[in-house]
């Protein structure tokens, strides 16, 4: 047993949520910003609260100015995605000063819509704990495990349709993982049926979330960069599902006329890794 | 007649209510916008004109954008209620805003939002203040409603989102369609990034 001596305590709130009740729930933390559950407008409507601190360490002119820089950055490519038609959270407000009452506490933020469902990663985890559960089925190719085959095959080519989609609109996500596409399932009780023994479900919408590393390109370099780390996080995550990710591919290839050129560039970067020819 | 509705706006402070009022066929526009010019201050109302209002939460995310702002010091126009107006445009041009979404003298449909900034203000005293002054038809503020008076392409254009997907089929029991909710959140974006530089 570990013994922990202080219990985490997140950054106060910006003094907006400070008197929210019930207050925002966290989510999740990185190193950049902080994930809240919580509602807008009324008490009914869920809405996703992400704060940047502000950071201690940094003089505040310059913390001001890269934060609102970030924010706004991430705001701007959701709202022009939302444009476009892409599956992502739509921004609902926003407040990029950051400078929140007397104390400069706070930091900035963005409500953003609530995405149902769990991360691709969840689905896909799901999937592999069936399939090592039930071996016996997959070395029989019964008709249960072709079924759920092809279903993980449907999901991973609307991963590339997404991804596509994303792409056409000329933005680069910077972190595509299976933790940042979430499904949102086509019927709302999808999370039934597990106990059963039954296959778990795949079916759903792709929404691509956390912008935070995103930006403008078109270029196939910038898109092929994309797509190998997203071929990389399926490697290292889901081993099991990854002699499938071809289906990611063509369904990449299939939903913008560009396509082929990133899948070109995509063989050269799987040479070399993410990084550029660094030389000297 | 039950035609006001206020509602607690979330994270906004308890201690600022917000009213709002629909009326249709209004008759007094021209005085109700004297009024506004002449600065008077029992008409200290965001007086909007409900062709450019698409949806409830359209004009409520105005609200929560100007009063937040409101509760940072950083009004750009007059007062909050001003502000609301303004914050209902995606550009910066605060003159400009006001005849885009505020009343004009051939307004008919006029959506009425006023906060509560002191507590002398309540919901009767905001119920019998419209009554006596508003020369119109009390409708209730619902998207129903709001989806027979609004002016698509009006707003279409004043955000400049003309070349998004149309729809015209419309949805049963005022549920909006695929469409209408792709612009929707086309205008919360907007409306949360302006100023943005």
């Amino acid at each position: 047993m570990t013994t922990t001596t202080e219990t985490y305590r997140p950054p106060p709130l910006p003094s907006l949520f400070a008197t929210t009740t019930p207050p925002p729930t966290l989510l999740t933390q990185g190193a950049e910003a902080h994930l809240y559950k919580t509602v807008f407008l009324d008490a009914s409507t869920p809405a996703a609260l992400k704060i940047r601190p502000s950071k201690p360490y940094r003089h505040p002119i310059l913390d001001r100015r890269l934060t609102r820089q970030r924010v706004l950055h991430e705001a701007r490519c959701l709202v022009k995605l939302i444009r476009e038609g892409v599956n992502v959270p739509a921004v609902l407000a926003m407040d990029w000063e950051g400078q929140n009452g007397e104390s400069g506490q706070g930091g900035s933020w963005i409500l953003m819509e609530w995405i149902d469902g769990a991360p691709v990663r969840v689905a896909l985890e799901r999937w592999e704990a069936w399939l090592a559960k039930n071996k016996g089925l997959a070395e029989q190719n019964t008709p249960q495990y072709q079924e759920g085959t092809t279903r993980v095959r449907d999901l991973l080519r609307r991963v590339g349709q997404t991804v596509g989609a994303l792409h056409k609109a000329g933005v680069i996500h910077g972190d595509l993982t299976t933790s940042n596409l979430m499904l949102r399932p086509w019927k709302a009780d999808a999370e039934v049926a597990l106990e059963a023994g039954e296959c778990p479900s795949v079916d759903g919408d792709i929404v691509l979330i956390d912008f935070g590393l995103a930006g403008q390109s078109a270029s196939d370099e910038d898109r092929a960069v994309d797509l190998y780390v997203l071929e990389r996080a399926f490697g290292s995550t889901h081993p099991r599902t990854e002699p499938l990710f071809p289906e990611v591919l063509q369904g990449y290839r299939e939903s913008y006329k560009g396509a082929a050129g990133a899948l070109k560039k995509l063989e050269e970067v799987r040479m070399r890794g993410r990084k550029r020819s660094m030389l000297g | 007649m039950a035609s006001l509705e206020t509602l607690h706006i979330s994270h906004l402070p308890a201690s600022l209510p917000v009213h709002v009022a629909l009326y249709r066929d209004v008759q007094n526009a021209p005085f109700l916008r004297q009024q506004l010019l002449s600065g008077n201050k029992d008409f200290e109302y965001a007086l909007i004109d409900a062709s450019v209002v698409f949806s409830r939460t359209h004009a409520l995310v105005a609200v929560f954008r100007a009063v937040n702002d409101y509760l940072n010091n950083r009004l750009k126009s007059r007062n909050v209620h001003s502000e609301i107006v303004f914050s209902l445009s995606p550009a910066n041009n605060i003159a400009d805003s006001f005849r885009k979404f505020g009343l004009t003298d051939s307004t008919k449909d006029l959506l009425i939002i006023k906060v509560s900034l002191t507590p002398d203000i309540t919901h009767e005293s905001v119920e019998a203040h419209l009554q006596e002054h508003i020369q119109g038809t009390p409708v209730p503020f619902d998207d129903e409603i709001l989806s027979t008076i609004r002016d698509v392409a009006k707003i279409k254009k004043v955000y400049k989102l003309g070349s998004l997907p149309s729809s015209t089929t419309k949805e049963a029991n005022g549920t909006l369609s695929d469409g209408d909710r792709q612009l929707e959140k086309c205008l919360l974006g907007a409306i949360a990034l302006r100023g943005a530089t």
